[in-house]
């Protein structure tokens, strides 16, 4: 009967191997206790059937029971939405009554409801799949490599592996991932941080904690304008405010000291339009011309080779090429993040050999200056957040309701944003140091775009200088941006 | 009799003799379109031309799915006037093709595919990088 029990047992249906026995034990009445004890432990916990989110291979975080995904580092997204909340809560507090009284009712209003689009649309550019591409199966990679020749060199890192293609009668190398094992669709990048291939790969940004990709760059965009409005918007009801406190030779300082919080309002918004118009700018200058922050800071259609190169993806109208960025259907996210893994995959996670693959993806990739050096930057604030911040286990995140209503996708947020700005605001006590690194907000990333020289547009840069810097160039990308589409 | 399939039986008994892979076809842009060259392997299981149809028709399909009309722009501005909020309620355009895609599919396979013991795996789960063509060992062969 004892021998029946455990006989029974399908060696293959078992994911894990079951531990042979050490032939030095003689006593043969232990093991079969042993066999037993785990066949009943076996019998008692039935495995639960795992989503597929809890077993993916790159460096992200998922909430909700999947719902929602981030990078796993969070960047300084607390510190964007503290930003966005503090400066909007000061508005309302201090600058609203007084200019209700003034002038007109309208101004709450439409402070609110920039302010509600800010917020949707940041959150939904931090919690959106970026278009991710999930990782080649066994088998497709073993088919792809019998198709690459490999001439079997002794070398330790095998040559990049390139193949041709013609899109619209223009030669496009795509590359091959070795992380992910598979050849790149045109456009497609492997980000470093988070360890995924991202299509339409655009840039890492730390302000929002997530790649910004194919699905999500329509997000990002509406951010930065609505941002943009909102933050000078606000500028200019401060100014107002503090002009119209100022009448009748009160004085400057009156009326500051009478509303301090516009004093600081003033000066976030003042340091910050500069930068978030210039993004804006140059995101325009993007979508119209159908390029990506990672193609123009790579000049890849620019000819700088003298080669006759020009973008292959765009249609050679402005407008269709805005609609096309922004008003596409929107594409499904590829990842299945809240699928059922089959049973006989339950531990199959592929990311077994790494250890050379991630060198080579990391120096293949060209991807994000922007975010390495804006992350760089925040390397200060980023251990503390990234420490202080929830971890990617559901357990430890604030439970949703399972209906994906739009509540889901906000309850959690302000638990993580309140969990980590109370955190965040005694290291930022702490870092006064570079002082205009806080306040300027997305300056780090176009300051890092400025860097790269970028041959087509011969415009001097000046990092020093924030105003003329930014709009400069994006003035020079807005002239240029109607030459070559003609 | 012995030479059709069901591809419940298939799925249990068969053991899986090779899989060919059928990969996106990038000269019209990053458009999800596959390439319609008939592999080699596929030659003694099925007809070229069946082949090539299905094919074909799913990449119409898939060119539907994100086609820029003026229902996709209209689509688009009412999306980016609430915030996007509208994609946590409704069903998008291209998931909606999707679900067509994976009909169609279902019933390749029950109808073609599966008595020539082969398998259509979609595309949408190999993350639209390849139609994984499953091929069984063909046990009727031994006569």
């Amino acid at each position: 009967m004892k021998n029946c029990e455990y006989q029974q047992i399908d060696p293959q249906a078992l994911p894990t191997p079951t531990p042979t026995p050490p032939p030095h034990q003689g006593n043969d009445i232990d093991e079969e206790e042993k066999k037993k004890k785990k066949k009943k432990k076996e019998e008692k916990e039935p495995k639960r059937p795992k989503r597929k989110w809890e077993v993916f291979p790159g460096k992200n975080r998922f909430y909700c029971d999947g719902r929602i995904i981030v990078a796993r580092q969070s960047g300084v997204l607390p510190l964007t939405l503290g930003l966005i909340l503090v400066t909007s809560g000061l508005f309302f507090i201090f600058d609203c009554p007084f200019l209700v009284k003034h002038l007109t009712s309208c101004i709450p209003v439409i402070g609110g409801v920039l302010f509600v689009f800010v917020v949707i649309t940041l959150l939904q550019t931090s919690f959106t799949d970026p278009g991710i591409l999930p990782r080649a199966t066994p088998d497709e990679a073993a088919d792809i490599e019998k198709q690459i020749d490999n001439t079997g060199n002794t070398s330790y890192r095998p040559p990049p592996r390139t193949k041709e293609v013609l899109i619209n009668q223009q030669v496009v190398k795509l590359k091959y991932c070795f992380t992910c094992k598979m050849f790149r669709p045109p456009r497609t990048s492997h980000c470093s941080l988070c360890d995924n291939c991202v299509e339409r790969f655009d840039h890492h940004c730390p302000w929002v904690g997530n790649c910004v990709g194919k699905r999500n760059y329509r997000f990002f965009y509406t951010f930065i304008v609505s941002l943009s409005f909102l933050t000078a918007f606000i500028f200019g009801c401060v100014t107002t405010h503090l002009a119209l406190r100022a009448q009748g030779g009160k004085g400057l300082v009156f009326a500051l000291q009478e509303s301090p919080g516009s004093a600081v309002e003033l000066v976030i918004c003042f340091f910050s339009v500069w930068s978030i118009l210039g993004l804006s700018g140059f995101h325009t200058y993007l979508v119209a011309s159908n390029l990506t922050t990672n193609e123009d800071i790579k000049g890849s259609w620019s000819g700088k080779s003298g080669e006759d190169v020009t973008n292959p993806y765009s249609h050679r109208n402005i407008f269709i090429n805005c609609c096309s960025v922004l008003c596409a259907p929107m594409p499904p996210s590829l990842i299945d993040r809240r699928g059922f893994l089959p049973a006989d995959e339950s531990a199959q996670t592929g990311g077994t050999d790494i250890e050379l693959p991630t060198l080579a993806a990391k120096s293949e990739i060209n991807v994000c200056t922007q975010g390495t050096k804006g992350l760089l930057e925040s390397a200060a604030l980023s251990p503390l957040l990234s420490t202080s911040c929830p971890q990617g286990k559901p357990q430890t995140a604030h439970p949703c309701p399972d209906s994906s209503s739009p509540a889901a996708n906000s309850d959690p947020s302000p638990e993580l944003s309140t969990g980590c700005g109370a955190h965040h605001t005694a290291s930022s006590h702490g870092d006064a140091s570079p002082p205009r690194h806080t306040k300027t907000r997305s300056k780090k990333c176009k300051r890092a775009a400025l860097h790269i020289p970028n041959p087509a547009f011969d415009v001097p840069v000046s990092p020093t200088s924030p105003d003329t810097g930014p709009g400069s160039k994006a003035r020079g990308h807005k002239g240029a941006s109607f030459a070559p589409l003609h | 009799m012995a030479e059709t399939h069901s591809l419940q039986d298939m799925r249990q008994q068969a053991a899986i003799a090779a899989k060919v892979f059928i990969q996106r076809d990038y000269t019209n842009g990053t458009v999800c379109q596959f390439q319609t060259k008939f592999p080699s392997e596929l030659e003694t299981r099925i007809d070229k031309q069946q082949f090539e149809e299905t094919v074909r028709t799913l990449n119409n399909l898939y060119a539907e799915a994100e086609k820029l009309g003026s229902q996709s722009y209209i689509e688009g501005c009412l999306a980016c006037l609430t915030a996007y909020t509208v994609f946590l309620c409704m069903e998008t355009h291209y998931e909606k093709i999707l679900k067509k895609i994976a009909k169609y599919i279902q019933e390749q396979n029950d109808k073609i595919y599966a008595p020539r013991g082969l398998l259509l795996t979609d595309p949408i789960e190999r993350g639209l990088r390849v139609i994984e063509v499953t091929i069984f060992e063909d046990r009727s062969l031994t006569r």
